[in-house]
């Protein structure tokens, strides 16, 4: 009885630890293949040219500033807007009132609707319907300049996708602030929105860089959402304009390898692009990491 | 001693009025979220609304369209001006369409570009719910179980390892995902199992469960994590070993949490575009095998949205894959929420 019962945690051990063993082989497999696949690519070069010889050659830097271009302008609007939501969601609202918990659920939502959906909710309301209707009020509907896909309706769509991202490290952030600080500034005689402004805001802005960074590491590594609503195969040109569409590198990525007329005699460039994209999104999703673990520590220091 | 008084009367009322402004617009900015998901309600099923309206009068799309699609069939004979060919066109349009229009949506064809376009969704549903399926059979046993090792019987080192391992899995973006197992996973597969097609279904639901494993596994953690001590503590001081602890104390309690980890993983499967996009070989069949190609809905979308003309019946038909996809995710996910959440808070309440 007793061996059985030591089979039994052993084997329910093995089993659990053989799962966790499974993850690290996926990571690491995938990891070591792109590394070694696109290492020997990159090159200067690589990285600060445009694409030649029908992009069978030369490099991907359009994709790369199309792909910072994009998640600049997605910040302007989703990090100020994911803020301040989540500034009323903690300081505003008592988590039981009805509207605090229609707005979590939004966010909730939000975060969990498929971002193709997103693709076609910036196709509908974006170039649809509002680009089309600012065509018809600017141009008198006679020319096509906003009712097109472009960068702006992609990184707003991409904002959007983002912002429960935002939403949710932010408010995180504002929790660690510790009660007494706002009490003690109202004690002074502060207003709330003054306290706000002056304790709150500045004391977790490690949280809404967080926030910013996570959103970013997003919204660079989606494509979905900006199949239709902005990316372009090849542009000899850099956009300088909203109304430009752009290159972006994870389209690059999807279009390289599935779309181009020789997929293999590309595949260096491909891999290489990976492993660019990869780089950029780690890079970003440790720093967010290494915020956050420090405003966790802050967080217990005060407590 | 007045003039003072209205003063400082003043001044309290300027510091309310920036007060009350900032709390207006932080409550209105706040409704941001809860405004797009109505707008992406709307804005989604408008796009799709006129296939509901196909069988009225108002023509959508037929006029240009039908040129290509009647082109060297009966049309061919009649002798149209350009009132001709409208009104002729909605007559035979209509006529044709009393019966066809949701017949062939439901039907069993999906060839939107061919001469008699069919707008069969049946293969797509079929298509996804299949890679859906094979995904989360790969990937809740992994998340699980790993979630399970992690907060129960991993040694610290191991917790260390794996805790950044998952925090880089889900940042994988989800094309370089795709593009693995486009380029690596497809042929390795089809070296080991020796299949006709090299991309197909179940290349595509394996790597779609690398994509669903994190979320799987960390909100399994959450729950794992959020049983009271005093559960556990009981059960050892009871006897139990920490095995018999783990599988009739805390997975018991956690059940729901893992439920909704289970929602939540198939809602991502289900919606997630260009790891099938690129890995499922997209062809539009029906069978029974799991190494055919398949072609998703969100696929379906991903690579025809692109060239459509807008206001055409593929256009709509687009939009509703759209919106069946916008439904299915956002019932899982607000079952997850409310079932779950209120299930969890009820077993819980008092002990935390």
């Amino acid at each position: 009885m007793k061996i059985k019962k030591i089979l039994y945690g052993l084997s329910l051990k093995a089993i659990t630890g053989f799962s966790a063993f499974i993850i690290l082989l996926i990571v690491a497999v995938i990891m070591l293949n792109i590394i070694s696949g696109g290492w020997s690519h990159i090159t200067w070069e690589f990285l600060t040219t445009a694409p030649k010889e029908g992009m069978t050659e030369g490099g991907i830097f359009p994709a790369i500033f199309g792909t910072f271009l994009l998640v600049v302008i997605m910040s302007i609007f989703s990090v100020p807007i994911g803020t301040i939501s989540a500034i009323y969601l903690s300081e505003y609202s008592s988590s039981n009132s009805i509207v605090a918990r229609f707005i979590r659920f939004s966010v909730n939502t939000l975060a969990g609707v498929p971002a193709i959906v997103f693709g076609l909710f910036g196709l509908g309301f974006f170039i649809q319907f509002v680009g089309k209707g600012m065509d018809n009020i600017l141009y008198g509907g006679i020319e096509l300049r906003w009712g097109q896909p472009n960068i702006l309706w992609a990184s707003l769509t991409m904002a959007l996708l983002t912002l429960p991202v935002v939403i949710v490290s932010v408010e995180e952030a504002i929790k660690a602030v510790p009660k007494e600080l706002r009490e003690a500034s109202l004690a002074l005689g502060a207003t709330k929105w003054q306290t706000i402004r002056k304790v709150v805001i500045p004391n977790s802005l490690t949280g809404i860089l967080t926030g910013g960074i996570l959103a970013v590491s997003r919204g660079a590594g989606e494509v979905a959402p900006i199949l239709f609503t902005g990316a372009a195969y090849f542009l000899p040109y850099l956009p300088t304009s909203l109304s430009h569409q752009f290159m972006e590198l994870g389209y690059h990525i999807y279009i390289m390898s599935t779309q181009s007329p020789d997929v293999e005699a590309t595949r260096g460039i491909q891999y290489a692009t990976t492993l660019v994209l990869l780089v950029l999104t780690f890079t970003l999703n440790f720093s967010a990491i290494f915020l956050r673990y420090r405003i966790r520590t802050a967080k217990s220091n005060f407590g | 001693m007045e003039s003072k008084n209205s003063n400082s009367d003043l001044l309290k009322k300027k510091i309310y009025l920036s007060d009350l402004i900032a709390k207006i617009l932080i409550k209105t900015i706040a409704f941001i979220s809860f405004l797009s998901i109505i707008l992406i309600f709307v804005f989604v099923f408008r796009e799709a609304l006129p296939i509901f309206y196909y069988k009225a009068s108002e023509k959508v799309y037929t006029d240009e369209d039908l040129k290509q699609e009647t082109y060297g069939e009966e049309f061919l004979g009649i002798p149209q001006t350009e009132e001709q060919h409208s009104s002729s066109s909605v007559i035979h349009a209509t006529h044709e369409d009393d019966k066809s229009i949701w017949e062939n949506i439901f039907s069993s064809t999906w060839e939107p570009i061919s001469s008699e376009p069919k707008y069969g969704i049946i293969p797509l549903v079929i298509g996804s719910f299949k890679v859906t399926l094979i995904a989360i059979l790969i990937a809740a046993p992994i998340g699980i179980l790993s979630a399970i090792f992690t907060s129960t019987f991993a040694p610290k080192w191991a917790k260390e390892i794996l805790k950044p391992a998952i925090e880089i899995l889900a940042g994988f973006p989800s094309v370089v995902i795709g593009f693995f197992a486009l380029v690596v996973l497809a042929s390795f597969l089809q070296d080991v199992f020796g299949y006709q097609y090299r991309l197909n279904a179940f290349v595509g639901g394996l790597a779609m469960s690398i994509a669903v494993i994190p979320i799987i596994y960390t909100v399994t953690e959450d729950s794992l994590s959020a049983i009271p001590k005093s559960y556990i503590e009981a059960s050892l001081a009871l006897g139990a070993e920490k095995w018999q602890t783990t599988l009739f104390v805390v997975v018991p309690a956690a059940t729901p949490g893992i439920f909704a980890a289970v929602l939540l993983g198939i809602g991502r499967a289900f919606g997630e575009t260009m790891i099938v996009l690129m890995a499922t070989g997209n062809a539009a069949l029906i069978s029974s095998s799991i190494f055919d190609p398949v072609r998703t809905m969100s696929a379906t979308i991903g690579a025809e949205m692109a060239e459509v003309v807008f206001g055409e019946l593929h256009y709509n038909v687009l939009f509703l894959l759209g919106s069946i996809l916008f439904i299915f995710t956002f019932t899982l996910n607000a079952i997850a929420e409310f079932y779950v959440r209120n299930k969890l808070l009820k077993k819980f309440g008092g002990h935390k």
